[in-house]
């Protein structure tokens, strides 16, 4: 027999950034609000000060943030008719484990998108004509506009202590700003982070190049800041460990440095931590969600009866356990019937890689998580892409994150792996080699989406998460285009030599080396329930009491990094919720 | 904050007296990697991995070598920790070890049995073909036989060969690289090698001192100078 627990108002599945803006925002409401997260508490003081913060092997190499896959992991294949292998070892992306999520060992890149980002197929259809967007590419709109979610983007720059420059102010271009961003309603809270020398002759070439570099927006506080919760951030000090690490800075934003210090100590605000939700509950109906079903740290089963349902846990997490509760119809890729499950999608990136001239010092183990120069002339539809024929773009920054040995002493390519002429190698390269990096857009496609798996099973016996992925041939041919444009970049740089570092075509996506952890998809919103699992304020069309927050709402991924956007997003469907939801239970936008 | 400033004294209190105290550290020369007991290796195997990485990271005039930095310790250690019982991976079957490359690593097998099964094939093979187990050959044909089994150019039954001399090469570089602690990169001589300030982490004063040499050498996270 199952513990029961007694009902709270709301009840969320995960505390990362998320969970903890709906806490914060349902808090501030008056609800009683419970979080279940399946890892344990972790916070800069107790889990990762210096000098036990700055330690390569135990955090970047083995992972000790990341989820702990012989416990529960995804399986992959590439096509439809494959069959799917577990991914056994942590390499393409690193998923988080534990109360802040993937947020705490995240970069800090808090990019805002593109307006036409949010409306990819009518924006498409628009300007290049209908037949522009190929017949297997699922693209569609989000259903809400840049200028509706502007002022939450504000919001979240503020609480998250954003580092940057702004470019378009209310319609006027700002110099020293990105002058293709969307208008922004304030300046950034806080100045850029100061560039390193290799981001100053980056930020040159781009220029000479005819681009329009901008100081790439980072949640990493550049200055001591205070948050409008009242949270402090501290100045980052470009210790060079900050994607795969704890902040001993408290410069990063995390929910750790941004919002948990206030909502932990609420009166209304309760978290369980190693109490792992294995089921969302409904009615008999089927139509009204009653709570969820948790394993407690001591292997317990218990219910959670609640009246508001919020999964806030990471992408893929959010869509198996939709799947395991039945909640709306699953996707199929052979009739392209059903929602969920659809739409799965990632980055595909490159990178422009130079060796400056013997002499150079770039002293890179001087890093921070996000701070350098970026340009988005070649991003979303910055630029026509009528005569080239494929749609998406990069956004394209150099971001020098650290000079750590293990994973971070890179050589040229036609270098041994081994031996005296590998440490000739490394130790020529780490003083005079940078990369720009090309991160890709991915389109939406009818084989590429998210099931659950018919054979492989996570520890408590549920199957785990299938993703069903591969490359398509537009992406081949935006960074193949990119990748051309930006090696002019790289050789107004007066380098030694310039390495292009692009997939070739027709090559199979490899789960191997690190891309991104911008998985994407698989409870998409939208305009109507026969194309989305969520509506505009991501709320369920099948079952109004429960919310899906995160990046798994995406309906095709960009080439910012997503957390910007996720944040405005939940920020967004909070403010629904307060105002709407509350007075009025029940569906927020009628089918 | 008093233990941050404490370990890090150089770029937080500056001046020329810390440059000083850097530059005597470095110039001192590294000795042979302290005693060390194996647990895991077998005196065969451990003459092996001696063998082996000191080809893969050799003591050069570029810098120290994976033996005088105690990678073999390192590795040694490694294989007593849940990742060398294969415990931080998802080890549930069935085992497809038939697909593309790009699908990752599906093997059964934990690190410490892909030490175990490839030690022994790759001996069993340099017996058979040479006459004598790896570390007896002579150091161009222990080289031929690593390249061999990089480039899958031999095959071993128990575990492909290419896989053992993957593991074999970033478990060395790991240990030739991470923080002194987990019994390699002794004396940090990997960190002086590729100019790694180790575990000083703090570079505010430094990132607009631009095509400036970093004059600081490196500390571990226990506070010791390189």
């Amino acid at each position: 027999m199952a513990i029961k627990k007694e009902k709270v108002d709301v009840v969320m599945v995960g505390l990362g950034w998320t969970g903890s803006i709906l806490g914060q925002e349902l808090t501030e409401a008056g609800l009683q609000v419970l979080a279940l997260e399946r890892g344990a508490m972790r916070d800069t003081n107790t889990d990762t000060p210096y000098p036990k913060a700055v330690d390569e092997l135990k955090y970047a190499v083995r992972g000790a943030l990341f989820q702990d896959l012989s416990r529960e992991t995804v399986t992959i294949r590439h096509g439809v008719g494959d069959t799917a292998v577990p991914y056994r070892q942590h390499g393409s992306f690193l998923l988080g484990d534990g109360v802040g999520g993937a947020g705490f060992h995240w970069n800090g890149m808090m990019y805002r998108n593109l307006p036409e980002e949010l409306e990819m197929r009518s924006h498409h259809e628009q300007r290049y004509g209908k037949k522009f967007i190929p017949p297997d590419m699922t693209i569609q709109d989000h259903g809400v506009t840049y200028a509706e979610l502007e002022p939450f983007y504000d919001f979240a720059e503020k609480v998250f202590g954003t580092s940057g420059k702004a470019g378009n102010i209310k319609g006027k271009i700002v110099t020293g700003g990105n002058p293709l961003e969307a208008a922004r309603s304030n300046e950034f809270p806080l100045p850029p982070l100061t560039y390193n020398y290799g981001a100053t002759l980056v930020e040159k070439a781009m220029r000479e190049s005819g681009f329009n570099p901008y100081p790439t927006p980072a949640a990493n506080a550049s200055q001591a800041f205070t948050n409008p919760y009242g949270v402090r951030l501290g100045p980052c000090n470009y210790c060079g460990f900050c994607e795969n690490f704890g902040c001993y800075m408290y410069s990063k934003a995390s929910p750790q440095t941004t919002i948990l210090p206030v909502l932990l100590k609420k009166k209304n605000f309760e978290l369980r931590t190693h109490s792992h939700v294995i089921k969302v509950n409904l009615d008999s109906t089927g139509k009204k969600a009653t709570g969820v079903t948790y394993i407690d740290a001591q292997g317990r089963e218990v219910e959670q009866p609640a009246d508001l349902v919020l999964l806030t846990a990471f992408q893929i997490h959010n869509v198996r356990l939709l799947l395991l509760s039945g909640i709306g119809k699953p996707y199929d890729p052979q009739t392209g019937e059903g929602v969920v499950g659809k739409n799965f999608a990632y980055q595909y990136n490159g990178g422009i890689n130079v060796l400056m001239p013997k002499g150079t010092q770039f002293n890179p183990f001087v890093g921070t998580g996000a701070g350098g120069v970026g340009m988005d002339d070649l991003n979303a539809d910055q630029f026509d892409h009528g005569p080239l024929g494929f749609i998406g773009g990069a956004s394209i920054r150099h971001v020098r994150y650290g000079g750590r040995p293990i994973k971070q002493t890179v050589t040229v390519p036609g270098t041994p792996n081994w031996g005296t002429e590998w440490k000739a190698g490394v130790q020529d390269a780490y003083q005079r080699y940078l990369t720009i990096g090309l991160s890709g857009s991915v389109m939406a496609y009818r084989d590429a989406y998210l099931s659950l798996d018919p054979t492989y099973r996570d520890s408590t016996g549920q199957p785990l998460l299938r993703m069903t992925f591969n490359w398509h041939e537009n992406e081949h041919k935006m960074l193949d285009y990119i990748g051309n444009r930006m090696e002019a970049v790289g050789n107004a740089m007066k380098p030694e030599k310039v390495f292009k570092a692009v997939r070739k075509a027709g090559s199979s996506y490899d789960v191997r080396p690190y891309q991104s952890t911008h998985l994407t998809g698989g409870a998409i919103m939208g305009t109507n329930p026969k194309n989305s699992v969520v509506n505009r304020y991501l709320q369920s069309w099948d079952v109004s009491n429960v919310f899906v927050y995160g990046a798994s709402a995406f309906p095709q991924n960009m080439g910012y990094n997503p957390t910007g956007l996720v944040a405005a997003l939940a920020y967004w469907s909070a403010k629904a919720i307060r105002e709407q939801y509350l007075k009025n239970p029940g569906p927020l936008v009628q089918a | 904050m008093r233990q941050v400033l404490a370990i890090v004294p150089a770029t937080t209190l500056g001046g020329a007296t810390a440059v000083a105290v850097s530059q005597t550290a470095s110039a001192e020369t590294a000795g042979p990697a302290r005693n060390y007991e194996p647990t895991f290796f077998t005196a065969p195997e451990w003459a092996f991995i001696h063998a082996a990485v000191d080809l893969l990271i050799p003591s050069d005039n570029i810098g120290a070598g994976a033996i005088e930095t105690g990678v073999p310790e390192f590795l040694d250690r490694q294989m007593e920790t849940p990742y060398g019982y294969g415990k931080l991976w998802y080890m549930q079957g069935p085992f497809h070890t038939d697909l593309p490359p790009e699908l990752g690593y599906q093997l059964s097998l934990a690190p410490r049995d892909i030490y175990r099964h490839g030690i022994a094939a790759c001996n069993a093979y340099c017996q058979k073909t040479h006459g004598k187990v790896f570390a007896e050959l002579d150091k161009s044909l222990q080289t031929a036989t690593l390249k061999a089994m990089e480039g899958a150019k031999i095959e071993f039954d128990a575990v492909p060969a290419k896989t053992f001399f993957s593991f074999l090469l970033t478990n060395s570089k790991e240990g030739y690289f991470a923080d002194p602690m987990y019994g390699g990169n002794q004396n940090m001589g990997g960190w002086k090698m590729v100019g790694f300030p180790g575990a000083r982490a703090d570079f505010a004063d430094w990132v607009d001192q631009y095509n400036t040499k970093y004059p600081y050498g490196p500390v571990s996270i226990s506070g010791a100078k390189g």
